[in-house]
């Protein structure tokens, strides 16, 4: 009982700061700091041009599925930009985020994406050139866990949509080749960072596969000790949008959380985004950025390999093809 | 006569490789567990200059964050000490059943791990809660604010304060306080005169205990924050992003704020133990 005098004093003072201004939170992954620290900048001088008066934007970094956890408990995020589609979907399905949430903002509410790449130490010793030689032996790789990280799937979904275009869609081979390339995976890491350490500071595997937003900064930091192999297929990545609604609607943020992020779709903030190593939807800054962000074919999960429901099924829930692959390659190293 | 046995004992020892093992092994053991990690912390702060590292410190997101970890001890520290008194108090000088389990409770966020606290308290105030949606309907937000950052803070540290008064207060029993009664002084002039000053160290120790940990706290409040930045961050929780930012120096800065606050408090802790011993004969 006593404590509650200092709560209402504290919830008074919250009070009156907030309404002072407009002020929106941006829930996000845990790896956009950066990135979402420029569009901020960026955003609040020209919302304020266009007559929208004085804005904040405060910034949540965490797992995107811790974040989605969050906001249910009631973290008061008005937008969430999230790098996996089923954590927001998690929103619409407790109806936080609106059931056509994928409509409402073009490229399935995705304005940037990414690719895997490969991450290879300086004058690439092994002699990388494509995803197919990741299955050569003596190569050593590093990559997030697909059965614990997105991350993780991503690397072994492009394994796989590498060896049905190398093998005119045979699936015995692309399966044979995704298996060479798990067999040399000395190290699963638990998350995209942890795997960054393992690799940079641990100084284990000769690759490590990962996004290429992680891999061209970590290529292009000053005095880096390693490059970037771009491989000629790979999954495309989403990095889904959405305005939390039911947030929004309460504190009357709707059309500022929209404005938010219309404005990553516009050339400055797509501008923005390529800098920052992800990849552009607009054409015009894509080709001025084609230098560092070669182009590369991409597949779809949802139009190559029949949507997330399907792949996980098909790769990554327990007895699926991850885990058959990975009790051959066990057995085989005892034989 | 026991303080001349333990001289020739020592004496005796003097030189022995035994002893020379045990001293090494433990000299080693602190270097290696204690010094060596807390002069890192120091040393990987202040690898970019002195510059750099009041730069990180002075950043807003920062500042703000040793704002509300000191916010959340100024809390948590007037909560305890009244907490604590009047529960100890209750506990040591009268006697009723159900006594023990209510010491147990009380001694319960010791026990438990933190990270069940936040859950916990989630599980009520969350969104998802018991008490959450009602609490929303009516326009008040206990989750991811400044508030359940405060409260939980205030929850883990509790026992520290009662913890250290207890024994002592049971120690001194009552006699004390019944010759003050006895003598004509009210309930509150008994307290303030006699109780009060005989527990005025083990007061002030659990205190400083209670503020290291509020500081330090972490799981609980990581549970609970929300980590929005420069809102509910705590120093903690600043530092476990800083990290993960790869901005390593700034967090080992940080870092480094939160070892010094413990090195005082541990200054402190020292200076009240032995202040302690000369008043307690």
């Amino acid at each position: 009982m006593k404590r509650f005098p200092l709560l209402l004093s504290i919830l008074g003072l919250a009070a009156t700061v907030a309404s002072a201004q407009t002020e929106i939170l941006n829930a996000s992954y845990d790896i956009s700091r950066e990135l979402f620290a420029e569009v901020n900048a960026a955003f609040i001088p020209a919302y304020k041009a266009s007559g929208g008066g004085e804005l904040t934007i405060k910034q949540s970094h965490g797992g995107s599925s811790r974040q989605a956890r969050a906001i249910l408990e009631g973290l008061k995020a008005d937008v969430v930009t999230f790098n996996q589609v089923n954590d927001v979907q998690l929103l619409a399905d407790n109806k936080f985020v609106a059931k056509d949430w994928a409509a409402r903002f073009p490229h399935g509410s995705s304005p940037y994406f990414s690719v895997h790449s490969i991450l290879v130490r300086k004058g690439n010793p092994k002699g990388i050139k494509d995803w197919a030689d990741l299955a050569k032996a003596g190569v050593t790789i590093v990559q997030v866990n697909p059965k614990t990280g997105g991350n993780g799937r991503y690397a072994v979904l492009a394994y796989y949509a590498a060896g049905l275009q190398a093998f005119n869609n045979d699936a015995a081979q692309a399966r044979a080749l995704t298996k060479k390339i798990l067999a040399n995976v000395v190290v699963f890491e638990s998350g995209g960072r942890t795997a960054t350490s393992t690799f940079t500071e641990r100084e284990i595997g000769d690759v490590l596969v990962t996004f290429e937003a992680e891999t061209l900064a970590l290529a292009s930091a000053p005095g880096s000790a390693y490059q970037v192999i771009t491989p000629s297929v790979s999954v495309l990545a989403e990095f889904p949008v959405a305005v939390v609604e039911k947030v929004a609607a309460k504190r009357g943020t709707a059309a500022v959380a929209k404005a938010y992020l219309d404005f990553l779709y516009t050339p400055q903030g797509q501008e923005i985004v390529a800098k920052n190593h992800y990849r552009p939807r607009d054409a015009g800054v894509a080709a001025r950025y084609a230098a560092k962000l070669t182009p590369v074919k991409t597949v779809e999960v949802d139009a190559f390999f029949g949507g997330w429901e399907k792949v996980t099924k098909q790769f990554f829930d327990n007895g699926a093809l991850v885990d058959t692959l990975l009790k051959e390659v066990a057995a085989e190293r005892i034989n | 006569m026991s303080a001349r046995v333990s001289e020739t004992t020592r004496a005796g020892l003097r030189g022995h490789p035994g002893r020379i093992a045990l001293v090494l092994t433990g000299a080693g053991a602190v270097g290696l567990l204690i010094s060596l990690p807390l002069g890192a912390v120091f040393y990987y702060a202040l690898r970019e200059g002195w510059a750099a590292y009041f730069g990180y410190l002075l950043a807003p997101d920062t500042r703000h964050a040793i704002g509300l970890s000191l916010l959340a001890a100024g809390v948590a520290l007037p909560v305890n000490t009244v907490f604590g008194l009047c529960a100890a108090w209750a506990l040591a000088k009268f006697t009723f059943p159900g006594r023990r389990l209510l010491i147990s409770l009380i001694e319960l966020p010791l026990s438990i791990s933190p990270i069940i606290i936040g859950v916990g308290y989630l599980f009520v105030f969350g969104l998802q809660g018991v008490l959450g949606p009602w609490l929303d309907d009516h326009g008040i937000s206990m989750a991811f604010n400044v508030t359940s950052v405060v409260i939980v803070t205030t929850i883990v540290t509790s026992p520290y304060v009662f913890r250290e008064l207890l024994p002592l207060m049971l120690a001194q029993g009552t006699q004390e306080e019944q010759a003050a009664v006895s003598l004509g002084a009210g309930a509150w002039k008994t307290f303030f005169r006699v109780t009060l000053p005989n527990v005025k160290w083990a007061l002030f120790y659990g205190l400083t205990l209670s503020f290291a940990r509020s500081l330090g706290e972490f799981g609980s409040v990581a549970v609970v924050s929300g980590a929005v930045r420069g809102e509910t961050n705590t120093l903690t929780l600043q530092i476990d992003l800083l990290y993960h930012d790869q901005v390593q120096t700034a967090a080992f800065a940080v870092a480094s704020v939160l070892t010094s606050f413990a090195l005082v408090t541990l200054l402190i802790k020292t200076w009240v133990e032995r202040r302690e011993s000369v008043d307690s004969p």
